[in-house]
């Protein structure tokens, strides 16, 4: 190859952990591979299972869930929901045929800066491992949008 | 008496159930016959392909297109129907979604020959011969085969469409509310719906169903449903067998609960999701092996748990898999 390969990475971030952690890697002036886009969401229950797919279908290399630790949930239980579908939702992309490591669910709090930093450069580096995902440049054609 | 419309029956990559089905409208196709000729149909009629080609285009009023898109005759046909067709309709699983055939978008061309052509039990073929598009009989004559595809389509990846009739096949239910609007159509001038309706019910099957429901589902175990005595009144999803009920729009009449067999979710996703898989993946995972004691569960036991769901693909995607988020399986290496 010889261009680098930049991947391109969705990490959802729960409003009250997950989010404030990245803020605070940010103000903290960790130093954070810029491969990745941040969406944010309420709870990461919020997360659908489909956007994960929807995500991969339009070609991320990888997709992260973050939320908050189990019991520090803002909404109580939304990330032991949130941990039961993604078990699932793992289950499903290796049957679709795609390396396990190219979806993560991880816990972030408020407090945790550095974890952040250090989770999101991690995956950032093994998605670099792993190469463009291979839905990225699936010939095929181009389907009618659902 | 207004003017008879015409219609048309094509079949894809078919079981050809779906031509049974129009058949099974019973007294009900004398009805449909009254108000419209049936002018090509291959399984129904002695006709030949030339006939479908030779008719001036746009002359047929309603084309009913079932089955999936599997080949390149099959790519011909559906845009043959689209030229010949004012209205063409999607008709079945198959053309709505990819329905069962779309299930070989978990493989491709090479792994399916290798496994027709060579590996099944009850193949002979010493030579190893595939199919080829082209080949030469003993005579020299030219002999053509339509070119197999790697992937599966549903009818609208190929052409437009305007209407979709959900199930494998659909049910007497789906066909007599197709009737009342190609008859009121027809007789009285009333407009169709507007061009993409799916033409089945906007709720969920779980609101047709008529078994027993407790309230709040809790599914502790899973069992196929050969392996529990099951009751016969109750929801099946409460009774640990997986039912699709709650990620599948209803219109069927819930015609398989009620004959104590589980949804497989033919009619596809519900009105508010496009993704029928995902949709079921929430709610089962929501549901299954909850406990009170779920905050002492670790990671590790979540996942032993999600994983006495065999195969979720197959399960989710049953019928829709061309029309997933994915749409196909790819290889990539594991480690
Ligand atoms: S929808 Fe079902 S009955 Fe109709 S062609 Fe497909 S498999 Fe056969
Ligand atoms: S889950 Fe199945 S059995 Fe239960 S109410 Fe829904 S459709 Fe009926
Ligand atoms: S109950 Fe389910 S599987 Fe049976 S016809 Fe209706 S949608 Fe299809």
């Amino acid at each position: 190859m010889s261009e680098e390969f930049k991947p391109r990475i969705l990490v959802f971030c729960c409003n009250w952990c997950a989010y404030a952690g990245a803020d605070l890697a940010g103000v903290s002036r960790f130093q954070i591979s810029p491969h990745f886009r941040v969406i944010r969401t309420l709870c990461s229950a919020r997360v659908d299972p489909e956007w994960i797919l929807h995500a991969f279908r339009k070609g991320a290399d990888g997709v992260m869930v973050l939320g908050c630790h189990p019991g520090d949930c803002h909404y109580i239980g939304g990330n032991y929901r949130t941990r039961r579908r993604m078990a699932l939702v793992r289950m499903l992309l290796t049957q679709f045929g795609l390396n396990k490591d190219r979806f993560q669910l991880e816990w972030v709090s408020a407090a945790e800066g550095e974890k952040f930093a250090r989770v999101v450069n991690n995956f950032v580096e093994r998605i670099k491992e792993l190469g463009p995902s291979p839905y990225g440049k699936l010939e095929r054609r181009e389907r009618k949008a659902v | 008496m207004a003017e008879k419309i015409k219609i048309a029956l094509k079949r894809g990559a078919s079981c050809v159930g779906c031509d049974i089905a129009i058949v099974n409208f019973n007294e009900e196709l004398f009805t449909l016959l009254s108000v419209a000729d049936l002018v090509f149909s291959p399984t129904l009629l002695d006709v030949k392909y030339d006939d479908l080609k030779k008719m001036p285009d746009k002359s047929i009023t309603i084309g009913f297109y079932h089955g999936a898109v599997r080949n390149s005759d099959n790519e011909e046909f559906a845009h043959i129907m689209r030229d010949k067709c004012q209205i063409l309709i999607a008709y079945g699983a198959c053309a709505h979604m990819g329905g069962i055939p779309g299930l070989a978008n978990v493989t491709d061309k090479i792994a399916i020959f290798k496994k027709v052509y060579k590996e099944t039990f009850s193949t002979v073929n010493p030579d190893g011969t595939l199919p080829e598009e082209k080949s030469l009989d003993k005579e020299g004559h030219e002999l053509t085969l339509p070119r197999f595809y790697d992937e599966v389509y549903a009818l609208d990846d190929i052409v437009d469409v305007d209407y979709y009739v959900p199930a494998c096949p659909p049910t007497s239910d789906i066909n007599n509310k197709i009737l009342t609007v190609v008859k009121e159509f027809v007789e009285e001038g009333k407009p169709l719906p507007p061009k993409g309706s799916i033409i089945a019910s906007e709720k969920t099957l779980c609101d047709e169903c008529e078994r027993k429901r407790s309230g709040e589902i809790k599914v502790d175990r899973l069992y196929r449903i050969q392996e529990i005595a099951f009751d016969e009144e109750k929801c099946f999803l409460e009774q640990g067998i997986i039912c699709l009920g709650p990620a599948t729009r209803a219109g069927c009449g819930a015609v398989c609960t009620a004959a104590n067999m589980p949804c497989r979710g033919c009619m596809g996703p519900t009105a508010s999701v496009t993704e029928q898989g995902a949709s079921m993946l929430s709610a089962l995972a929501s549901v299954y092996g909850m406990t009170d004691r779920e905050t002492e569960l670790s990671e590790e036991d979540i996942e032993k748990l999600m994983m006495q769901i065999p195969d979720p693909l197959g399960l989710f995607y049953r019928f829709s898999l061309p029309k997933s988020q994915l749409g196909r399986v790819v290889k990539e290496r594991v480690e």
